[in-house]
């Protein structure tokens, strides 16, 4: 019986050990049968209750091993009482009887010495299993905690990353826009040359005009009616080429103006021929601002059954410019190494094939090396020196006409000898 | 007389008729006659054809191909003998342009817009 344990019982537990003690002491001492008596049957009601009472279940099996005993015990005094023949045999087999109790007694004994053992180990591995499921169970919250902590890193992190996502794109968006103001800075001098020559004809046939209109004055006041008509028809024609030329400003003016312009435009019906042209001309134009000794062959084959065709001119305006700059940079770059014998010549030329236009730029430079061949469309990819080209062009057209226009922008080339590129449009 | 035979050289082929009309009067006086190129290539072309016929050559700089400084060279260094007077139509009036016109030989400059003017009077010159 462990201490500690019934506490309820506790004190009952200690009356009755004193109770059983003093019925032992006096039975010892005296003698009395009533005594002997009051303690087997002082012993029966602790058996009682231990058979009655939950809480001593775990010692019923003890009181199994004694109870043969203490009945034959009690059986023995009955036959006491009387003194008969019978009762003494009875007696007499009661005293057999006892020894097989008592083998009973023993062997119950180490049963439940055994069943205790067993009883005791599972109790101490439950105890371990939970000595260890704490111990879990601690790691846990400590993981827990740790968990936390990296969520919330994780997620001031991706905060972060998003943060520089936005600033990415910002920054993205200048760069696209100072590669337009780059190549609208490559175009200035080339925008001023085109305009300057079609106001120099504006001012010059104006003059003329009004010199033609004192001259028929002239020749009215002479009556020389043949003469006025001649005149007239020059004043006429002039007229015409004074607006011709006034037209041209104008829409180089306003392809200036696209040029630099922010956003996706809308697409409209656009000659094609025209744009390739007129960005042919100021690509040019500027790049012999820029470098007095350039100078190339432009060759141009224009497909005039290609019509208008629907794009967002001020982007394929750029695409082509992109291209055609590079071409002229390709052929210079090629004639600084090799000037003997190299006639430096750029070739633009629209073909329309089916459901397909081809804008193609050609030039007998060069060529694209292999091993950068795959890199030519990656943003900042450049082979020009740094601060002299963005990176951005190729990649921007190819953006342009792959995912503005549906299109595609192919490339041909062999080292040393030509590059061409190829848009194609579906219409 | 014998009109004088100029040779303008330009890629702008409106020149043609601004020439001749800023010049219908000397035309048909019959003190000049025009011949007009529109490339470098086209003006070596007629010079090789008509030797010693012009004795003026009005040349733009600024053209795709073969430039006026180019076409001036050929004039003034290989093929002409003796080279006909040059005079340099720019629209860049620059120093760099000038140095480089005058260092392969050219005997005057105008700078665009061309002032007729004036042009008209460095032909009373020569003429």
């Amino acid at each position: 019986m462990q201490s500690g344990a019934w506490p309820e019982w506790q004190q009952n537990i200690k009356y009755g050990l004193i109770a059983i003690a003093a019925l032992f002491a006096l039975d010892i001492i005296f003698d009395w049968n009533f005594i002997t008596w009051a303690w087997y049957i002082s012993l029966l009601v602790v058996f009682y209750i231990i058979y009655r009472i939950e809480d001593f279940v775990r010692l019923r099996s003890l009181m199994y091993a004694f109870l043969p005993l203490i009945l034959l015990e009690v059986l023995q005094e009955a036959t006491h009482l009387g003194n008969w023949k019978w009762l003494n045999d009875l007696e007499n087999g009661l005293e057999n009887a006892k020894a097989f109790a008592i083998i009973w007694l023993v062997a119950m004994i180490v049963i439940i010495t055994r069943q205790n053992k067993a009883l005791k180990k599972v109790e101490l591995k439950t105890l371990h299993e939970e000595h260890l499921k704490q111990i879990a169970e601690t790691k846990k919250a400590e993981l827990e905690v740790l968990v936390a902590e990296r969520t919330a890193e994780l997620t001031k992190q991706k905060e972060e990353l998003q943060q520089i996502v936005v600033e990415l794109k910002a920054t993205q968006a200048q760069l696209i826009q100072s590669e337009k103001m780059a190549s609208l800075g490559e175009l200035t001098a080339g925008i001023a040359h085109e305009i300057q020559n079609p106001l120099n004809f504006v001012n010059n046939f104006s003059e003329v005009n009004a010199e033609l209109i004192g001259e028929m004055e002239q020749e009215i006041e002479k009556g020389n009616y043949e003469e006025v008509k001649a005149i007239a028809q020059d004043i006429k024609d002039n007229e015409a080429k004074i607006n011709h030329h006034g037209k041209r400003a104008d829409a180089i003016v306003k392809g200036m103006l696209q040029h630099s312009r922010l956003g996706s435009g809308m697409k409209e019906p656009t000659d094609i021929n025209a744009l390739a042209d007129e960005y042919l001309r100021l690509a040019y134009h500027g790049l012999r601002a820029k470098d007095k000794s350039f100078n190339a062959n432009m060759k141009t084959d224009f497909d005039v059954h290609i019509g208008n065709v629907n794009v967002v001119p001020q982007d394929i305006g750029r695409v082509i410019l992109n291209l055609i700059t590079n071409a002229f940079y390709a052929v210079n770059e090629k004639k600084s190494h090799h000037p003997e014998n190299y006639d430096p010549t750029i070739f633009v030329s629209t073909k329309k094939l089916n459901d397909w236009l081809e804008i193609k730029v050609a030039d007998n430079g060069p060529g694209i090396p292999k091993k950068v061949m795959d890199k030519i469309f990656q943003p900042f990819f450049t082979t020009k020196p740094t601060g002299e080209g963005t990176g951005l062009g190729l990649s921007m057209s190819y953006d342009i006409v792959t995912k503005g226009h549906g299109g595609q922008l192919l490339v041909k080339t062999k080292e040393g000898e030509f590059a061409e590129f190829i848009i194609k449009l579906p219409v | 007389m014998h009109a004088m035979k100029i040779l303008v050289v330009d890629d702008e082929r409106d020149i043609q008729t601004l020439f001749e009309q800023r010049f219908r009067r000397e035309i048909r006086e019959n003190l000049v006659n025009f011949v007009f190129a529109f490339s470098g290539e086209e003006a070596l072309n007629y010079l090789n054809g008509h030797e010693h016929e012009a004795v003026l050559i009005l040349s733009d700089i600024n053209m795709p191909g073969m430039s006026g400084l180019e076409l001036l060279a050929h004039i003034k260094q290989k093929y002409m003998k003796p080279p006909p007077v040059v005079m340099m139509i720019t629209a860049y009036g620059d120093a760099e342009n000038f140095n480089t016109a005058k260092q392969l030989g050219a005997d005057d400059f105008l700078t665009k817009p061309v002032d007729f003017s004036l042009l008209k009077e460095k032909l009373k010159i020569i003429i």
